[in-house]
């Protein structure tokens, strides 16, 4: 048996490829070493959100979004999509310079934004503090629960054909397919390393290091808080150092838990809960939402985010192969750009045009051929 | 004799008495609604299913099985 | 945030708990802590009634702790662990409680299966049911139908009889045959209040039926399955229970070894981690008489008196033959497996169907597809339900293994 396309990993990237890649006829086999959505895609948060760190970042998130909400009318119940929208806080004045640079930049991109004082901050976001300058209201953000839309983009892929198979661990990847642990080896005319975390062990040419992160949820609380809330500072703190950092990040569920972020840590390997930057991650949330204190938290978790230099996915032909592809490396945006991500990568093994330029996603921006 | 309020009637129960056995006695079977909108009542009755969870004194998710009453709590059910 | 420092800390007050807190004390120099979720001490079997205990046996240990230098800190959820210290929420904050050993005397639940009906408010655990009328809950003219199985049953119907309930029937799903060898064998058992009760609950006339078992419930009724025939019962509530299972989340939690679902120990009570001790229904379910000795060895252990230890082995033997034959004696019938509809929640917390999970083939990828035990009670109850209907065993454990203030972490 051999199949058009075997794609190496189930998370939310692998399951987006192999529904877009069977949608267009190709016979596809996803393998996964665990279950399905049972790395990263299972410990994060589900947020389906704009994000303008970089041009490319704004462009991949923005198309991503767009076939996130018109894919929303056929998501079923339990994927839980909401159009929450994203509030960006800002704390003071120097950060509602950022948010007035943000919505000029988001309107030039044709998403709509609207800037909010402190006053229209609170009557949106009761349970924040007073004092704070204001924020920026991107109302065509939503939030999933990405473990069902998951689930929900594996079962189309297998309607359309697709076969999975999972507790099956990929040890080698080549020009030909893949060969498994158990030695069976599987002919593939392209083969996609949606890998995640794992990715670099597959394909050492992608570099790709984790990123620890913890989150947090809580009891229900209905209506404590009603948009995804993002503080502005986190642009300086999460993405600038190579240290450890903490930012102020809650997402409503729509079971009305309250989802709480974000931390982020290189160099660890250990997913044990860390207390320390845990209690610094709450401390921070609790400077700008105080009643959080009080709210029960029924779990905290630890994940890893599949983090590249740039922060910017790999999408496309691996340099020095001639059928592996990569789609992997989406840190902590995986669950937004995973629909981007899969139509890219279907363009580019079909050599159609894509939707939106492939350049700066593609692995040989950071790899030289060996 | 303990005076607290069950959804704002209030009731007398002997000192030492459970929030969820004088929220039984009151006559209230739905503690809490579940995810569902499902009524639910205390089960395990020792803090450990937390079916039993009420609003004391406008705290949320308190297990009404392992706090003992006391004069002039508010307790809210089905939440 | 409260630290605290003690030689030996006890996590449970309960007979295991308690006995090893009077056995550690016989060491003169050591200083011991009970920590109990409770509102007060006691555990299950001795819980108090309106705040004051009345177990003869819990009052005399309770004198034996007032006397020495030991401190009891009620209503404290251990959450998690921080090197060798506890957390612990409290209403008045978080205390962290360094130890030099730690005994684990962390009691067991009942096991609640689902059937159609039982998360109505008027179902109820057997011992939860006992727990809640100790706890002040009047049921007076009360007509309540006692089903499951285990010897919680008599317990629980015999209590709620001198509360002045009705106890419209007592149903046991167990077999006559496994029945009569446990009562034979229970001559030579410690376990003398199951014997009584065993009797007087028969010289009252309650009906009490063996082989029998609920199938569904309703706000008026339940119905039991009888040798082939289904019979429906009015009552006004339905207490219902399946024996109990261990909580070993602590145990855990801190690394312990388990193994079949009991929390492994050796001779002097200490689990795989060294100073580590663990007594009671976590290592087996063989009720108060084991848990007293099994808190006994390990409250010497832990202090070093050692020939006091070894002094209850002999005693030990006996409750452990009495926990083999109470599993066996009240091992589940397959067609409990039977009960839930498609339609009938497993999972309360999150409202998780049955016919949701019959999909999956581990409790992990049910978890993440469904959220089935990922709700406030973290799987204590949809755990023990799922491993018996589908021999899922996966019960993965972080902290906080209780829900706790977002502050607290």
């Amino acid at each position: 048996m051999s199949y058009d396309v075997v794609i190496v990993g189930s998370g939310i990237v692998g399951a987006a490829c192999a529904a877009s890649l069977s949608a267009s006829r190709l016979r596809v086999l996803v393998l996964d070493s665990s279950g399905i959505a049972t790395g990263t895609t299972a410990a994060g948060m589900g947020h389906i959100v704009l994000m303008d760190d970089s041009e490319a970042q704004l462009a991949l998130t923005g198309y991503s979004r767009k076939l996130w909400n018109t894919l929303a009318q056929e998501l079923p119940a339990d994927a839980e999509y909401e159009h929450c929208g994203t509030i960006w806080v800002a704390a003071d004045e120097d950060e509602m310079n950022e948010v007035r640079r943000k919505q000029i930049v988001y309107a030039s991109h044709g998403s709509d934004a609207e800037i909010l004082d402190g006053r229209a901050l609170r009557e949106l976001e009761p349970n924040l503090r007073g004092g704070l300058a204001g924020g920026l209201l991107v109302q065509d953000d939503s939030v999933v629960y990405q473990l069902c839309a998951t689930k929900f983009l594996i079962e189309r892929a297998a309607r359309y054909g697709t076969t999975i198979r999972t507790g099956t661990n990929v040890i080698e990847i080549s020009d030909d397919g893949v060969r498994l642990e158990n030695g069976e080896v599987i002919a593939a005319g392209v083969i996609i390393n949606a890998a995640g975390v794992f990715a670099s062990e597959l394909s050492p040419e992608l570099k790709i290091v984790k990123r620890k992160g913890h989150l947090a949820i809580t009891e229900r609380y209905p209506n404590f808080v009603r948009h995804q809330l993002i503080e502005l500072g986190y642009l300086k703190s999460a993405h600038g150092s190579d240290g450890d950092s903490v930012a102020f990040n809650v997402q409503p569920r729509i079971t009305g838990q309250i989802l709480l972020g974000s931390s982020r840590q290189f160099g660890v390997e250990s997913n044990q809960i860390d207390f320390e930057i845990l209690k610094r991650m709450t401390n921070r949330a609790f400077e700008y939402m105080p009643d959080l204190k009080t709210l029960s938290t029924v779990r905290v978790w630890t994940g890893f985010r599949p983090a590249t230099s740039d922060n910017l996915p790999y999408i496309g032909k691996i340099p020095g192969h001639e059928n592996v592809y990569a789609a992997a490396g989406h840190e902590g945006l995986g669950i937004t750009t995973s629909l981007g991500t899969a139509e890219l990568l279907t363009s580019a093994i079909l050599g159609k045009k894509p939707a939106i330029p492939i350049e700066p996603y593609l692995p040989s921006r950071t790899i030289t051929e060996h | 004799m303990i005076t607290l309020t069950i959804n704002k009637i209030s009731i007398t129960v002997d000192e030492g008495t459970t929030i969820a056995a004088a929220i039984l006695n009151a006559g209230v079977t739905a503690f809490r609604k579940s995810v569902t909108g499902e009524p639910r009542g205390a089960v395990c009755g020792m803090g450990i299913c937390f079916e039993c969870r009420v609003t004391i004194d406008g705290i949320a998710h308190q297990r009404s099985c392992n706090v003992i009453a006391a004069d002039g709590m508010e307790v809210v059910t089905d939440e | 945030m409260n630290k605290v420092t003690t030689d030996v800390l006890i996590v449970g007050g309960g007979p295991a708990g308690m006995s090893a807190a009077v056995a550690a004390s016989g060491n003169d120099d050591v200083r011991i802590t009970v920590v109990d979720d409770n509102p007060r001490i006691g555990g299950q079997i001795w819980r108090a009634e309106l705040g004051k205990l009345k177990s003869v046996e819990a009052l005399e240990l309770l004198a034996l702790l007032d006397q020495q230098w030991i401190t009891l800190v009620n209503n404290a959820s251990v959450f998690s662990n921080d090197g060798s210290s506890v957390l612990a929420e409290t209403p008045s904050g978080r205390i962290q409680i360094e130890y030099k050993s730690l005994i684990l005397a962390t009691g067991a639940r009942e096991r609640l299966l689902p059937f159609p009906g039982w998360t109505l408010p008027n179902v109820l655990g057997a011992a939860g049911l006992q727990a809640l009328v100790k706890g002040g809950l009047d049921v007076q003219d009360k007509r309540i139908v006692v089903a499951g199985t285990g010897p919680l049953l008599l317990v629980a119907a015999e209590y709620l009889t001198s509360k002045g309930a009705r106890i419209v029937a007592i149903c046991e799903q167990t077999t006559n045959k496994k029945l009569d060898r446990f009562a034979l064998g229970l001559w030579r058992s410690p376990s003398k209040i199951v014997q009584g009760i065993s009797l007087r609950s028969k010289l009252r006339g309650i009906p009490y039926y063996r082989n029998a078992w609920v199938t569904k419930a309703d706000l008026q009724s339940v119905t039991i399955q009888h040798f082939g025939q289904t019979t429906d019962i009015e009552c006004d509530m339905f207490a219902c229970g399946f024996h109990l299972v261990p909580n070993i989340e602590l145990a855990q939690l801190l690394g312990c070894e388990v193994a079949d679902g009991f929390v492994s120990v050796d001779d002097y009570q200490q689990t795989s981690i060294s100073d580590v001790y663990c007594a009671g229904e976590p290592t087996s379910i063989g009720g108060v008489e084991a848990a007293v000795v099994e808190g006994k060895i390990a409250g010497f252990a832990a202090t070093g008196q050692i020939i006091e230890a070894n002094s209850l082995f002999r005693a030990r033997k006996k409750t452990t033959a009495f926990a083999k034959a109470l599993d066996q004696a009240f091992e589940l019938r397959d067609e409990l497996k039977t009960l839930a509809a498609s339609s009938t929640i497993v999972c309360r917390c999150e409202d998780v169907q049955y016919g949701k999970l019959t999909d999956h083939d581990d409790f992990r990828m049910a978890k993440l597809q469904t959220r089935c035990g990922m709700g406030a009670c973290q799987g204590r109850i949809c755990g023990a339900a799922v491993e018996f209907l589908f021999g899922w065993k996966d019960r993965s454990v972080r902290p906080p293994i209780f829900p706790v203030k977002m502050e607290n972490l």
